[in-house]
């Protein structure tokens, strides 16, 4: 079991346990009782800690390495899958899967991100962070998902696009564009999850679904937490303050009206039970599919359209403040910089 | 002792090259000799040339007066580079006569999160509003461009470096809305930084937005120009800025996804020359094609009139 540095007391409490029943073991004494008040407690401290989650410690989940991932999930919730590879241009985004599925004998087509296992897999999935290929690829699958009716279902978990030469060079930027453009049109129901974590773009780029969902401890939002107290606060030490500034939590993004749903997860995240998890999903998608699939195609399109143009806050008329007084800034004390070159060793 | 420490040692400055022979430390004097370290004028009595008057270019550091820059459509007149430029001036030489109408004027941000990093949101609002003059960072105008009616929607890079927030997403909306109803051709002049994470996925969620409306506009039969100008980068580059019926840009503007520093971060490797630059992604297949701003309005006319006009 790997703990969070939150979980510190529950790492503890384990540790005790472990040694109350080696040492009953040891000199042949019945430990059973003190067992069950430390395992009392420990339910008592994960109650505490859990019911007072901070949007930093949902980021922390999110990217919990015991995680499940999209291939665990299409493993529990599905009779029948077959992977899809390529986007018949360039090459296979391993970051990107996707296939025909088939739940409880309803064929879908589920696409999403991947991250790996372990370090060999996670470099082998580029850590989660797709390459146009992928978006390209995900693009791929939902036309042919379209052209036979079936729904579409895609589970997103990523720290964001990949920021890479080569993906530059292939048109990241037009392929989420163009994936946007084309998601809006689907004359199929598009049901999206956030898995894990949802970064910017690169999540939005198979997210334009006709019910979006979020699992409890997940996080969406524009920018990570780290890279936002980079440009912001201008160092690393900001991302606790990032995360509750950006309020990315599934709580705040459902508030806001820009999720539809939040999926409840067990006690201690997703990978504290990862079978209830993928049952607590499966029940969510066909509840969901059988909902949309009663609503005609053009219906289905022109309420997505609605729910995504009425986003956004602004003030309908609003003035400048000609007597705003600018809060005074603290300059930095800018250190005289010596000219000539620095003098080489000698 | 070389030269070059001998140098340092007597406080001279840059005559390494045109220095017939070298002084040796026995040598009592030198050339010159600095009397007072450092700069010793107060900021007080520092002159300065009055704002507005003269141009200086980034790029080949000729000066010019602003008169003649802005008669050469804001270019610099020796070296081409196009200065970044805000809609205002955009629409005065693209729309004929400068004419044209504002639309959705009035529109302004709204701090709903109450986003404070080392400044609260509300008062950058506030600054850049009064600084710039706007309410945001987007201006949409609405007139003809060589005789084709058009509403254009160009962002102001003064205002929070462009970025993309609701405001921006609303006036997008509203002007394809404006541009189907009276069936116009749409464009939009991008420059702009990206998402603003000061609206966190309120920013995110206007690339959906946009998207979603610019697909009515498709529906409706009515085309899309895209212009991208220095710099269209994130968020606005992975949505409209790239799904124009055609995609133009101006020569050398920056246009990518990912920022170059993160680039070079993740990569750990220099990024060769013109790496994102309009030449790049034209080379690359993302581009219709550059257009120099002086022809900038000469040819909107053209693809408008092929888009919308009266076959002959």
């Amino acid at each position: 079991m790997q703990f969070l540095d939150f979980e510190k007391p529950l790492e503890e409490l384990y540790a005790q346990i472990s040694k109350m029943r080696e040492l009953g073991e040891k000199n042949k004494m019945d430990v059973r009782a003190s067992v069950r008040e430390l395992e009392l407690a420990v339910e008592k401290t994960r109650e505490e800690l859990y019911n007072n989650l901070t949007p930093w410690q949902r980021v922390q989940l999110s990217r919990h390495p015991e995680r499940p991932y999209t291939l665990f999930y299409i493993d529990q919730m599905c009779s029948g899958f077959t992977e899809l590879f390529g986007d018949r241009q360039v090459a296979d985004d391993k970051a990107m899967v996707g296939g025909m599925a088939t739940i409880e004998g309803l064929p879908v087509m589920i696409i999403g991100q991947q991250k790996g296992v372990n370090t060999k897999q996670r470099q082998y999935r580029n850590f989660g962070m797709a390459n146009p290929e992928g978006y390209r690829k995900a693009l791929r699958l939902m036309k042919l998902a379209e052209k036979f009716q079936r729904p579409i279902i895609t589970l997103i978990d990523t720290p964001g696009a990949y920021p890479g030469l080569e993906a530059e060079e292939r048109g990241q930027g037009e392929a989420i564009a163009r994936n946007l453009f084309e998601m809006v049109n689907l004359r199929v129901p598009v049901i999206c999850v956030i898995i894990g974590e949802g970064a910017s773009g690169g999540a939005l780029g198979i997210g334009i679904g006709d019910r979006v969902a979020m699992m409890e401890n997940t996080w969406y939002t524009v920018i990570s937490p780290e890279n936002c107290s980079t440009i912001l606060w201008r160092s690393w030490d900001y991302k606790v303050q990032a995360a509750e500034q950006l309020h990315l939590t599934s709580t705040d993004m459902s508030r806001f009206g820009l999720v539809d749903d939040v999926l409840p997860e067990p006690r201690g995240g997703a990978h504290a039970a990862p079978e209830e998890m993928a049952k607590t999903l499966k029940t969510y998608l066909l509840r969901n599919i059988e909902e949309l699939s009663k609503m005609n195609p053009d219906e289905r399109i022109a309420k997505r359209i609605e729910k995504f143009s009425n986003m956004g806050f602004y003030q309908e008329h609003a003035e400048i403040d000609m007597n705003y007084q600018p809060e005074p800034e603290v300059k930095e004390v800018k250190e005289h910089k010596r000219h000539g070159r620095k003098r080489k060793s000698e | 002792m070389d030269r070059f420490d001998t140098q340092l040692l007597y406080g001279q400055t840059w005559y390494a090259d045109s220095m017939p022979t070298l002084p040796s430390r026995t040598m009592s004097s030198t050339w010159f000799r600095r009397i007072k370290q450092g700069i010793t004028t107060t900021t007080g009595e520092k002159k300065e040339t009055p704002d507005g008057l003269w141009f200086k270019c980034p790029e080949c550091k000729e000066t010019v007066t602003q008169q003649e820059l802005k008669a050469n459509d804001f270019v610099c007149p020796k070296c081409d580079y196009h200065t970044r430029i805000n809609a205002k001036e955009y629409f005065s030489f693209l729309f004929d006569e400068g004419q044209y109408t504002e639309l959705f004027s009035e529109i302004g941000p709204k701090d709903e999160l109450h986003f404070v990093d080392v400044k609260p949101y509300s008062s950058r609002i506030q600054e850049a509003q009064l600084n710039t003059g706007l309410l945001d960072s987007m201006t949409v105008g609405a007139g003809k461009v060589g005789g084709q009616p058009m509403v254009i929607a160009c962002m102001n890079f003064n205002f929070i470096g462009g970025s993309m927030g609701s405001v921006m997403g609303e006036k997008i909306s509203r002007g394809i809305d404006y541009a189907i109803e009276h069936r116009m051709s749409f464009m939009i002049i991008s420059k702009s930084g990206g998402a603003r994470m000061m609206e966190s996925a309120f920013s995110l969620m206007q690339m959906a937005k946009t998207s979603a409306k610019l697909t009515l506009l498709a529906k409706a039969g009515l085309p899309y120009i895209s212009l991208c100008t220095d710099p269209t980068t994130g968020g606005v580059t992975a949505s409209f800025a790239m799904l124009g019926d055609i995609n133009i840009a101006e020569p050398k503007a920056l246009i990518g996804f990912a920022g170059p520093r993160v680039i070079k971060e993740t990569i750990k490797k220099d990024l060769p020359e013109g790496f994102q630059r309009s030449e790049f992604l034209l080379e690359h297949g993302f581009l219709d094609f550059i257009v120099h701003r002086k022809e900038l309005k000469n040819r909107l006319a053209e693809v408008c009139s092929w888009f919308l006009g009266q076959a002959a």
